[in-house]
């Protein structure tokens, strides 16, 4: 068995995700390597994008970049004096500013414009993958793993990775180049002034790097307190009416308090030490301002360096500590994008449902001779469920399975329908191998209604339709008239045709369940698997449906599990589960005689009404 | 909005404080290009270096001054916010938790929950944000302005024509880009149901090999969303180069302009210089005002929202007592009842029980007998007639008093995550004796035991790692605990078998004798021993008497009894 927590133990919290980072640094470079070239490779399937998105961002840069030296330009032919200003090279250069900036305002548009496409293409073939693993993975996967788990990988880590290939890898390059520009910028036009910054830069990099190591553990437990804020609200609104109705809501409101308490805590210490790094980062541009314009005011004073330079260079310089602050910030994100990235790629690495086997031939016209010989099986290895079990279902026969709830009745079903597969032993249907069959025909031999009814968020038809691509507006109305539903839904404004997803409809759980032996009753398959089918229909309706129950049975092995053990008496083989075992097996009558576990469960659905009268209560 | 500002109102002098010591903050960010125009063209043609320095030293004294008070101002910022959010918060929470069934059912839960997560949140982003840069970006704008009409007029002409045309492109995009994110909302909405409920019906699709029919779905939601994702992406794509655009022409045109200018004696070089620093800083606040503007029409939606339900008066008051009559338990005298107002769910609905008897209760889906229940406790009122409890209307019971002595499992009843004892302790102060007793009795023994936790056995959030069974057998254990007056159980012990089912029965029997208890069931064999059962049936009775007599008097009862007790068994024998 795979990994049982896969998702669910990779969904770290936060916390635990920068100590899992901490750890990978050494000894797990080569992983990091491996998801690095994963990733590539969906950027890599849509390579024309990526070069041409970085052209532009070279490009539009570049001519933003060009813009203060031409100002600065512009300025020195100006002059210091009125009447001395050199309109020709003022014109020309001001003209060449704005070509510049429009150009690279073009260009980055257009930039923005790829990296929208590149980011839908990546986003939409991530999400492509993933669900196209969801759907060959075993039905197994999705009983160990919560639903909001796998859903999450697919919405918000998504998005992660993707927000983060398609911004922050670009922002990386922009400010690359924006820093490594403007320093070789300034460093033409006044190399000693540069030396200003061998001051500031070391400043800037040691303190947003100081700042960020405090600030994230911050951050992490702002988020892990505020999440379990939501976790708590979520759950205590949830069970108001329970809390009303025993009244402790002062208890709830308390225990909220603290929880509170302790968010608010942790926001506004977050928010401390967030809220230093903006200032600082401009105290420290300030620092660079005006040290440059000190020195470059005495150099100026001593003829050194002109009055358009200054001006170009104080713009470099603004221009200059800006990114190295956003790559801070950037390689934060990029920790984040990466974790989600593990996480996507773990799921696209479980290992889906085995293959059919290359032998496997289609099971067709089946009569239904169902055989499990010496069946071994367990969810778990070290705690075996069912042991060398025997059975044999002849054609057209009743098979019930009983037992106490949570026993494991179900277990029987996930084998027949080959949702899990067998430790030992072999399972034959019509005397043949059901692994050596292909699965999509074996399933499709079984008719299956199930206690926990599934609808999608389609019409009522497509629903009764779903598993007979060949249905016509008779034979689902007849199906529909069978169950008993036919009625309701034609009281419906929109009939057959409304939505299940609209909450105007409000489908009880037994109307649900109508619905879904409808769609049973459109199936021709020889064998039919009962899991608790009318458990929610109300027993009136049991009663009228119960033809058409039994139409749907006949000639048809059957395999039902069932609560009423009065629905039951009639089956040719009764399996008694009990802990997760088969204790007993036989006829109604053979068991009752046994007066075993079965005898004492038959005993106590009566035993009720004869051992007490109404006057003792 | 109003209902906010009481919160805020305790703070006004703090939060005076913390904007005064902004706005020095934002002063000193002004006068260091100021400076830097005054050295260039006052300092420098001196000829001195000692004054450049000096000059230098008052720009880093400014700077140092601004990284100081930002910072405190940011801190006091952040230390009023949080405490206001502490509040409302709490006199939310408080709120909701006192509600009417039929406030929360308006409301619904999960949009008091994101009332009280997201939205508390965006005011609590709100309230900080706006101390911080709601006063830095108007004051940078004016006072940008200002210095720079002091230092010249032509030349701030040039810069206030630019603004116009970037507020206009934010205001566009912004207005434009509102709806498209909406829809990409709601898309995404799809792709998650379309997701869920392939995970769900796992075994249905693997069944019906319908795995293709539903990667198509996929397919055709994915699709849409990314098509609206890009869609919104394009349409904000155009935000930055322009802004940007507009400022870099304002530039080119304030160099061109101060040419002129210089040409004619008019301004100095040194200005220009210092221009081109305010242009940015002005640009800046310009954007950070259009950001203020988009957190405050977030955070007013959110207060308004907030407010909304704190202002919810308590629509079930207290009544005066009236004298109580002895012997009766539990009395319906007339009554009836809506849920939503259009059609009754009870219908003249009359019965009454005695104290320590049991009522049970029976009927189909939709029939309201859980409808009863909820009027008992008062989660609802009558619309008409009386609802006695201990011979008492429950409208004069202030909640303490009624809701203490009953213990209640409803339908699909609330498990918290925590452990066994938490659940059935339920947040009450009772010893773990107490518990284990009450376990005892709901027949929770058995599995609880089984591990080696005992009581202490964890249980997840809505005790999703319990079987049917299991979440039914606590929840009882929860009812029974503080040995209630009045038991109240809705359909509670459905999931358990039959004989699990009839020692919990035999154990309430013996344990419970002087508590009144009210059964609603779907099972005959769960109320058939109780002293009265009730037979409802579209919100009317149709029969109420002892087992005996219903079987002789209610067609409808005796064939239920026939199709549940009989021999049910037929329609499996015939093909067999």
């Amino acid at each position: 068995m795979p990994d049982r927590n896969l998702i669910g133990g990779g969904r770290l919290t936060r916390a635990e995700q920068s100590g899992d980072r901490r750890d990978l640094s050494g000894a797990q470079k080569p992983k990091k390597l491996a998801v690095l070239r994963r990733l590539w490779r969906y950027l890599g399937r849509n390579r024309g994008l990526v070069v041409l998105a970085l052209c532009l961002a070279v490009g539009g840069n570049l001519l933003a970049l060009l813009g203060p030296l031409l100002s600065g330009r512009a300025i020195n032919a100006i002059g210091d004096r009125p009447g001395g200003v050199q309109f020709g090279p003022v014109f020309f250069n001001a003209a060449l500013m704005a070509i510049c900036y429009t150009a690279s305002a073009v260009f980055s548009y257009l930039l923005a414009r790829v990296m929208n496409r590149l980011s839908r293409r990546v986003a939409y073939q991530m999400r492509r993958d993933v669900f196209a693993r969801l759907s060959v993975l075993p039905v197994g996967f999705f009983d160990r793993n919560q639903a909001g788990d796998l859903i999450s990988v697919l919405t918000y880590d998504v998005d992660t990775v993707n927000q983060s290939l398609s911004n922050d890898l670009l922002q990386i390059v922009q400010s690359v180049l924006t820093v490594g520009v403007s320093l070789g910028m300034m460093l033409w036009i006044e190399p000693r002034l540069v030396l200003i910054f061998a001051v500031t830069i070391p400043l800037s990099v040691f303190f947003t790097k100081y700042l960020t190591g405090r600030v994230r553990p911050l951050f992490r437990r702002r988020s892990a307190l505020l999440g379990e804020l939501n976790g708590f609200v979520e759950e205590m609104i949830d069970g108001q009416k329970t809390t009303r109705a025993y009244h402790r809501e002062q208890a709830v409101i308390d225990r909220f308090d603290a929880k509170n308490a302790a968010a608010v805590d942790a926001y506004t210490k977050s928010e401390y030490y967030g809220t230093i790094t903006g200032p600082s980062v401009n105290f420290i541009n300030n620092i660079s301002l005006a040290l440059v314009s000190m020195f470059g005011a005495w150099m100026y004073l001593r003829r050194a360096i002109s009055l358009g330079d200054i001006s170009a260079f104080v713009q470099y310089s603004r221009k200059f500590s800006g990114p190295i602050n956003e790559i801070a910030n950037i390689t934060g994100e990029l920790q984040s994008a990466f974790a989600a990235a593990e996480r996507v790629f773990r799921l696209l690495d479980e290992p889906a449902e085995p293959a059919d086997a290359a032998d496997a031939t289609t099971l067709t016209d089946v009569r239904g001779e169902v055989a499990l010989r010496d069946v071994c099986f367990g969810y778990t290895p070290d705690r075996p469920v069912i042991r060398h079990f025997d059975l044999h279902a002849p054609p057209g026969s009743l098979i019930a399975i009983v037992g106490p709830t949570g026993a494991g009745k179900t277990t029987v079903i996930n084998l027949l329908m080959r949702f899990y597969d067998v430790d030992s032993g072999s399972i034959t249907v019509d005397g043949q191998d059901v692994y050596h069959v292909t699965r999509d025909s074996l399933r499709g031999a079984y008719t299956m209604v199930l206690q926990d009814t599934w609808l999608f968020s389609g019409t009522i038809y497509e629903n009764i339709a779903y598993g007979r691509a060949d249905a016509t507006r008779e034979t689902v109305e007849a199906a529909a008239k069978a169950a008993h539903i036919h009625s309701f839904i034609e009281a419906l404004p929109d009939g057959y045709q409304t939505r299940l997803t609209d909450n105007a409809v409000n489908l009880s759980k037994g109307q649900k369940q109508l619905l879904t032996i409808a769609r049973a009753m459109l199936l021709d398959a020889n064998m039919l698997i009962l899991d608790e089918a009318t458990s929610n229909v109300d027993t009136r309706t049991e009663q009228q449906i119960q033809a058409a129950m039994r139409d749907l049975m006949r000639d048809k092995t059957c395999f039902v599990i069932a609560h009423r053990l009065s629905t039951v008496q009639g089956a040719d083989r009764i399996l008694v589960v009990r802990d997760g075992q088969i204790v007993e097996q036989g006829t109604h009558r053979a068991l009752l005689a046994q007066n075993g576990f079965y005898a004492s469960l038959y005993a106590a659905q009566f035993d009720a009404g004869e051992d007490e009268s109404p006057a003792e209560m | 909005m109003k209902g906010i500002l009481r919160y805020i109102r305790p703070y006004y002098g703090y939060l005076a404080l913390t904007l005064a010591i902004k706005f020095v903050a934002s002063v000193m960010d002004l006068l260091i290009p100021s400076i830097l125009a005054q050295m260039i063209d006052r300092v420098v043609p001196l000829g001195e270096a000692r004054p450049i320095f000096l000059w230098g030293g008052a720009m880093l004294l400014c700077a140092l001054i601004s990284v100081l008070s930002n910072v405190t101002a940011n801190r006091m910022a952040a230390r009023s916010a949080g405490k206001i959010t502490l509040r409302i918060r709490h006199d939310l929470f408080c709120r909701i938790s006192h509600f009417s069934a039929r406030q929360l059912d308006r409301v619904s839960i999960p949009s008091s929950v994101s009332r009280l997560t997201s939205d508390t949140y965006n005011i609590n982003q709100m309230l900080a944000r706006m101390q911080r840069i709601g006063v830095r970006g108007p004051i940078l704008l004016v006072g940008g302005v200002a210095i720079t009409l002091t230092m010249d007029v032509g030349l701030t002409c040039v810069l206030l024509a630019t603004l116009p045309l970037i507020a206009l492109v934010v205001y566009f995009v912004t207005k434009k880009s509102v709806p498209v994110y909406t829809r990409q909302q709601s898309v995404l909405d799809d792709m998650v149901r379309v997701t869920q409920e392939n995970i769900a019906g796992v075994r249905v699709v693997r069944a019906l090999s319908k795995t293709d029919y539903e990667t198509g779905r996929f397919e055709a939601v994915n699709k849409t969303l990314a098509d609206t994702e890009q869609r919104a992406g394009n349409l904000m794509a155009i935000t930055n180069p322009a802004s940007t655009l507009i400022l870099n022409l304002g530039l080119t045109l304030v160099v061109l302009v101060g040419a002129f200018r210089i040409q004619a004696g008019q301004t100095q070089p040194g200005v220009i210089i210092a221009f081109l620093s305010y242009f940015t800083i002005i640009l800046n606040a310009m954007l950070g005002i259009t950001r203020i503007f988009i957190l405050c029409s977030k955070g007013a939606a959110s207060a308004r929202r907030v407010s909304e339900l704190l202002e919810l008066p308590d629509d079930q008051p207290v009544l005066p007592a009236a004298p109580a009559r002895k012997s009766e338990a539990v009395a319906f005298s007339h009554v009836s009842f809506s849920y939503q107002g259009v059609r009754d769910n009870l219908t003249d609905l009359s019965f009454s029980i005695d104290r320590g008897q049991t009522l049970g209760i029976i009927g189909a889906t939709g029939s309201g007998k859980s409808t009863v229940l909820q009027l008992l406790l008062r989660c609802y009122d009558a619309d008409r007639g009386e609802v006695r409890v201990f011979g008492q209307d429950v409208r004069t019971f202030p909640p303490e008093i009624l809701r203490t002595q009953i213990g209640v499992v409803f339908q699909n009843d609330f498990l918290l995550a925590g452990t066994a004892a938490d659940n059935i302790r339920y947040f009450r102060d009772l010893p773990d004796e107490v518990l284990s007793r009450a376990a005892f009795l709901a027949q929770a023994d058995a599995f609880l035991h089984e591990s080696p936790d005992g009581l202490q056995r964890p249980v997840l959030a809505r005790g999703n790692n319990l079987s049917g069974g299991q979440k039914q057998r606590l929840l009882i254990a929860r009812a029974l605990a503080a040995q209630p007056a009045l038991l109240l159980l809705d359909d509670a012990s459905s999931a358990l078998d039959y004989r699990t089912d009839a020692a919990l029965r035999r154990a309430l029997r013996t344990a419970c004798r002087d508590t009144t208890t009210v059964i609603v069931a779907q099972r005959v064999s769960a109320i058939r021993h109780a002293d009265r059962i009730l037979v409802l049936d579209e919100g009317k009775s149709i029969g109420f008497g002892t087992h005996e007599t219903l079987l002789r008097d209610c067609p409808v009862y005796r064939s239920l009894c026939e199709i549940q007790m009989g021999d049910g068994g037929e329609e499996v024998q015939t093909h067999a």
